[in-house]
């Protein structure tokens, strides 16, 4: 049902753990839904030079954790707010549809720690408090009843 | 590659035995005859399914003539609740079950709710047990229909069966059982059991897909089910699969003729399992009963990680199991069972189902531990709600 490339950054996934200096920390979902990603970047000058994760979930999840780090370092955060859980996904050579939330959780862990970054260094977030409100599972679960 | 292949998920199926193909094979091609014609290929496998009816009845305790043969598990569940609620409409309209049933009871009850019915759910206790006082009390001037498990799929819980049926009787109440996991795992009675309509499936207990029966207490009304040819008495018409029949009916011989010398052996790998991993892993749960469960049934709660990769994990090391996690249910809710018996929902995405069968070895279980501590280590380690601090003090973050 998975990719290679997704078994790949599954059974071997890129910067699993943490940064202890990290300028930019952020977690998204929620035990209940049975996902979690924390996110910790490190910046300098504006640019992601490591980042690391932990991530509580399925297959995809930690795949696309894994995926979505090795994508944003080397960028500059700007660039990086700019990753779409789409791109991440595609990176992996796709996902089965109902694992495709759990490249959003990628997407918004990327934002969310970016979000603290900006809050850190005094800098407005007020253009990105949407995009890193965190994904609550009753949404999920509502959205697929709508399907 | 992979140094070893472990099959540890004969609660989902079980491979067919030699003996059970043996005696299947020539039905395919060679007495193809279709059971209804009276020329001799056609008489041939009449009797072959006649026998194999035979067999069915014996296992369970019944009369040939109240086994009806069904196209599997599910077909019978569904055959036996609809079959009852609808020819007993005039007597009323509600249904009890239990909220740890599988869907196949469960999802055909729900349907029935839309078709007017009413049902009512009973709750399981942190074990998976349901009470019979819960089901004395349910019982209204109405009921038309008991349906409880025999034993439950995920968590292995051995329901008091006898109990219920006694109750049953009492009120003139038809109670059915899904004995999907029961049949050959445990000594199952009909009458001595108060039980009036059961279901079982022929690849649970190592014969082949495709086939299943309903046992119906002779006297017992239910509509028919498929409407066509006279097959079996006109109750569920279509030509009979006869090769399928002749498997379950071999498979079932067997499976209750060794029933206690294989339990003795599955009983001792599952009590080892559970033993050695409640022993070498922190933070890990028993799910149901230690007692009252299926012989080869196993299911644990490891907490801090989810199922699903725990699954992955051990594929990779050759290992087949299941789990109850929302990405393994193909839904985004952990498993039904394991939130009844009151388990958070993110335990419960932790769950592992491990079921043995008759070929798997101590050697199987010495491989499981010696595999499965890493890999519960190693999502550990990757878990932000998991962090172990210096020594082997383990705390949670939230």
């Amino acid at each position: 049902m998975y990719s290679e490339k997704v078994m790949d950054h599954f059974m071997n996934p890129r910067n699993v753990g943490e940064i202890p200096d990290a300028q930019g920390v952020g977690q998204v979902g929620n035990p209940k839904c049975g996902d979690i990603m924390k996110m910790y970047l490190k910046i300098e000058n504006g640019v992601i030079v490591d980042a690391k994760f932990k991530t509580f979930g399925c297959g995809a999840a930690v795949a696309t954790s894994s995926m979505a780090t090795e994508m944003i370092k080397g960028k500059t955060v700007e660039e990086a707010l700019k990753i779409t859980n789409k791109a991440v996904a595609e990176a992996l050579g796709g996902l089965p549809p109902i694992k495709m939330h759990c490249s959003n959780l990628a997407e918004e862990a990327i934002k969310a720690a970016i979000s603290d970054y900006f809050r850190k260094q005094g800098i407005p977030t007020d253009h990105l408090e949407d995009l890193a409100c965190g994904r609550r599972c009753d949404d999920i679960h509502k959205a697929r009843e709508d399907d | 590659m992979r140094e070893r292949f472990v099959y540890l998920d004969h609660a989902s199926t079980t491979p067919v035995r030699p003996e059970v193909l043996e005696a299947m094979l020539p039905y395919f091609t060679q007495k193809y005859g279709n059971a209804s014609s009276l020329y001799s290929i056609g008489r041939e496998s009449k009797k072959a399914m006649e026998e194999a009816r035979i067999k069915v009845a014996a296992a369970l305790g019944a009369q040939p003539g109240e086994i009806y043969f069904t196209g599997s598990g599910t077909e019978a569940d569904n055959w036996a609740i609809k079959g009852a609620a609808y020819a007993n409409r005039k007597k009323g309209k509600h249904i009890i079950t239990s909220a740890i049933e599988h869907h196949a009871v469960l999802h055909t009850c729900q349907y029935l709710e839309r078709e007017g019915f009413e049902v009512t759910y009973l709750p399981v206790n942190e074990k998976g047990l349901v009470s019979p006082d819960d089901v004395r009390a349910a019982i209204r001037d109405d009921t038309v229909l008991i349906s409880i498990m025999f034993a439950n799929n995920e968590i292995g819980t051995i329901q008091p069966i006898a109990e219920i049926g006694k109750i049953a009787g009492e009120k003139g109440v038809y109670f059915h059982t899904d004995a999907v996991q029961a049949v050959g795992n445990v000594e199952i009675n009909v009458s001595g059991m108060g039980i009036d309509l059961l279901s079982l499936s022929g690849h649970k207990f190592y014969g082949p897909k495709g086939v299943g029966a309903l046992y119906v207490r002779k006297g017992v009304k239910i509509t028919s089910f498929m409407h066509g040819g006279g097959q079996e008495r006109g109750r569920r018409a279509s030509t009979e699969n006869i090769p399928a029949i002749v498997g379950l009916g071999k498979a079932i011989e067997l499976a209750t003729l060794d029933m206690e010398e294989r339990n003795q052996k599955l009983i001792a790998l599952r009590d080892r399992t559970i033993n050695e991993v409640l022993k070498r892993i922190p933070h890990v749960r028993l799910n149901g009963d230690r007692q009252r469960r299926l012989p080869g049934n196993v299911n644990f709660s490891f907490e801090y990680i989810e199922g699903e990769s725990l699954l992955l994990m051990l594929d990779m090391k050759g290992i087949a199991a299941s789990s109850g996690s929302a990405c393994t249910s193909g839904s985004l809710d952990p498993s039904h069972v394991l939130l009844a018996i009151g388990l958070p929902h993110e335990v419960a995405h932790g769950s592992l189902r491990l079921t043995f069968g008759e070929e798997n070895t101590q050697e199987d279980v010495d491989y499981l531990l010696e595999v499965l501590p890493g890999i519960v280590e190693r999502l550990r380690a990757m878990s932000p709600l998991y962090e172990e601090k210096e020594g082997s003090q383990c705390t949670v973050k939230k």
